[in-house]
């Protein structure tokens, strides 16, 4: 099988005396979406920090197309094609939607009439064509999530870290936002995804990773790690596999 | 091309000024509005575009004037010569707080109490140190010739600094148009994100403070020339700090004409409280302080800002008034 495109290996982050994330290893094969889950607390978001550059693991080594990247700054990461958004979104409050999402084209493009267009295209391709000259602070939350997408997306990553990009969208929009993940998977792109709404994870995700109190508990294919015990458990308290389980035999 | 426009109609009205005034009073109070305007777009690129809000911009004024004042008279350099060297050595110190003060990531507040500090420590090393002449100041001799950047007539010196204040035009627009200006801009807005989208924050904001001191540097410079004496409570006094980024604030940050603007308004008004009150001292302090509470509670993106709204307000009247015929 061809290396993966991120294979984080054994890595450990510790704040004082909090073992956040405990020697874990994870990949994501290249054109593939692999998910991430985990109950609140999990460690995941402090695990794409260290992916991205933002954190410093104690421990373990991330790597990136075969080569060491631990420790790497942010921009040095996102050059070599790593793209994140934030759980909370970042939007530059003051700029417009395309002022926003050129920041993020310049990085392939100095110019700055390539880089209007290149952003222009991408904002056209997330649903953000009508809104481009509107100030940022404007959108709603959809819109604010897609604009975070944009902005991760003008960089032209080969590997987008998505941290929670359905959460806080109702069903209506989660449902919008779905197949541009897929599309963009579609491009080649490899994705690597933390999230919470299940039937979106489960549905675009070929692989998937269970975290739980910093620990890899559980991967595989969507189906299996559902149908998991230690997932279940870590989901709904210690003994409710077993009266699921019960149950189920009623 | 629209705001070179723009920039080349404000510098030929303003160039075409000595033309019709001769006062030398009106003259002077013109050159140093235009010196004022200069420190302020030095501030104006890190401050307005970087959001970098700096307290000791004197260091690099007095770097600029210092430099040019003692070359000459110390090692006989030409002026032009120096004033470039002045320029340069501001950039230097300039480089070297930001890369002091970037690298150990301070922000906000921090960042301005040690631009403040930067400056009143060069402030009190040049009232003791023998090169500066200390207490005494240096005297620069007057020569009045070209080649020695003197010049008989106010309106000489007049065109000198416009012309350097329109390169600071056009460094400004050009910083708004390019790629680093952009990432400047994203890292006063949000510097997390912008390091996500591929930003080198650190580099961009040391950039952002070479320019910006090498402008206001240039703004000492001119000072040490036009006045030919330069002393340490001058050129690193905080009353330049204070004008730096008092001006801009007013006249807009992060435009290309705020500061310009800001300093006419200031510079006017205090002059103006001046023939009212009587050159009562601290008076245009007091003028100062009453502007800025002004424009923070009533116009927080400044005069160009207020501009801005009426001009959309015209632009949009008439399209009523043909909507309710229509």
């Amino acid at each position: 099988m061809a290396e993966p495109l991120l294979s984080v290996e054994r890595v450990t982050c510790r704040f004082g005396g909090l073992v956040a994330v405990n020697a874990v290893s994870l990949t994501a094969d290249e054109g593939c979406v692999t998910g991430l889950i985990g109950p609140n607390g999990a460690g995941k978001t402090t695990l794409f920090s260290i992916v991205s550059g933002f954190q410093r693991p104690s421990d373990g080594v991330v790597r990136y197309r075969g080569e060491a990247v631990t420790g790497l700054a942010p921009y040095e990461l996102a050059r070599r094609g790593i793209a994140r958004t934030f759980q909370i979104v970042q939007p530059f409050a003051g700029l417009t939607v395309r002022e926003n999402i050129l920041v993020g084209a310049h990085l392939r493009h100095p110019k700055r009439g390539e880089a209007l267009a290149a952003a222009d295209a991408v904002g056209r391709q997330l649903g953000l064509g009508d809104m481009l000259d509107r100030p940022a602070d404007t959108l709603t939350v959809a819109g604010r999530k897609r604009l975070e997408l944009a902005k991760a997306l003008a960089t032209e990553p080969k590997l987008l870290l998505l941290d929670e990009v359905l959460a806080g969208l109702n069903p209506t929009e989660i449902r919008d936002i779905v197949p541009v993940i897929r599309g963009l998977s579609a491009r080649g792109i490899t994705i690597l995804m933390i999230e919470h709404v299940m039937q979106a994870v489960m549905s675009l995700s070929q692989r998937i990773f269970v975290l739980s109190e910093g620990r890899i508990i559980a991967e595989g294919a969507p189906a299996a790690v559902a149908a998991d015990r230690a997932v279940v458990e870590a989901y709904l308290g210690h003994g409710a596999a077993k009266r699921l389980g019960a149950a189920h035999v009623e | 091309m629209k705001g070179l426009a723009a920039i080349a109609a404000v510098v030929a009205v303003l160039a075409a000024v000595p033309l019709f005034v001769q006062s030398n009073i009106a003259l002077n109070f013109l050159v140093v509005t235009l010196l004022v305007a200069l420190a302020g777009q030095g501030w104006n690129i890190l401050g307005g575009y970087g959001g970098q809000y700096s307290f000791g911009h004197a260091a690099f004024f007095g770097t600029g004037a210092y430099v040019t004042a003692i070359l000459q008279v110390r090692y006989g350099v030409n002026a032009w010569a120096g004033f470039a060297a002045g320029i340069a050595g501001g950039a230097a110190v300039g480089a070297f707080i930001g890369a002091l003060t970037f690298r150990a990531g301070l922000r906000g507040s921090y960042f301005a109490l040690v631009t403040l500090a930067f400056a009143e420590v060069l402030r009190i090393i040049a009232s003791v140190a023998p090169i500066t002449g200390a207490g005494v100041g240096t005297l620069i001799k007057l020569d009045l010739h070209p080649a020695a950047m003197q010049f008989e007539s106010r309106a000489v010196f007049y065109w000198v600094i416009l012309a350097l204040v329109a390169v600071s035009l056009v460094i400004a627009h050009l910083i708004e148009r390019s790629r680093f200006g952009a990432w400047l801009i994203a890292v006063r807005e949000n510097e997390d994100a912008a390091k996500a989208l591929g930003v080198n924050a650190t580099r961009v904001k040391l950039g952002a403070m070479t320019v910006s001191a090498a402008i206001t540097a240039a703004a000492g410079c001119f000072y040490a020339q036009y006045f030919l004496f330069v002393d340490s409570g001058i050129a690193y006094g905080t009353w330049i700090s204070v004008e730096a980024l008092l001006t801009p604030i007013i006249g807009g940050v992060g435009t290309v004409f705020g500061p310009l603007i800001g300093a006419l308004a200031v510079k006017a008004l205090s002059e103006g409280a001046k023939l009212v009150a009587g050159d009562a001292p601290g008076l245009s302090l007091v003028v100062y302080g009453c502007v800025l509470v002004f424009v923070i509670a009533f116009a927080p993106r400044g005069f160009v800002g207020l501009l801005a709204a009426a001009y959309r307000r015209l632009a949009r009247a008439p399209k009523k008034r043909e909507a309710a015929h229509g």
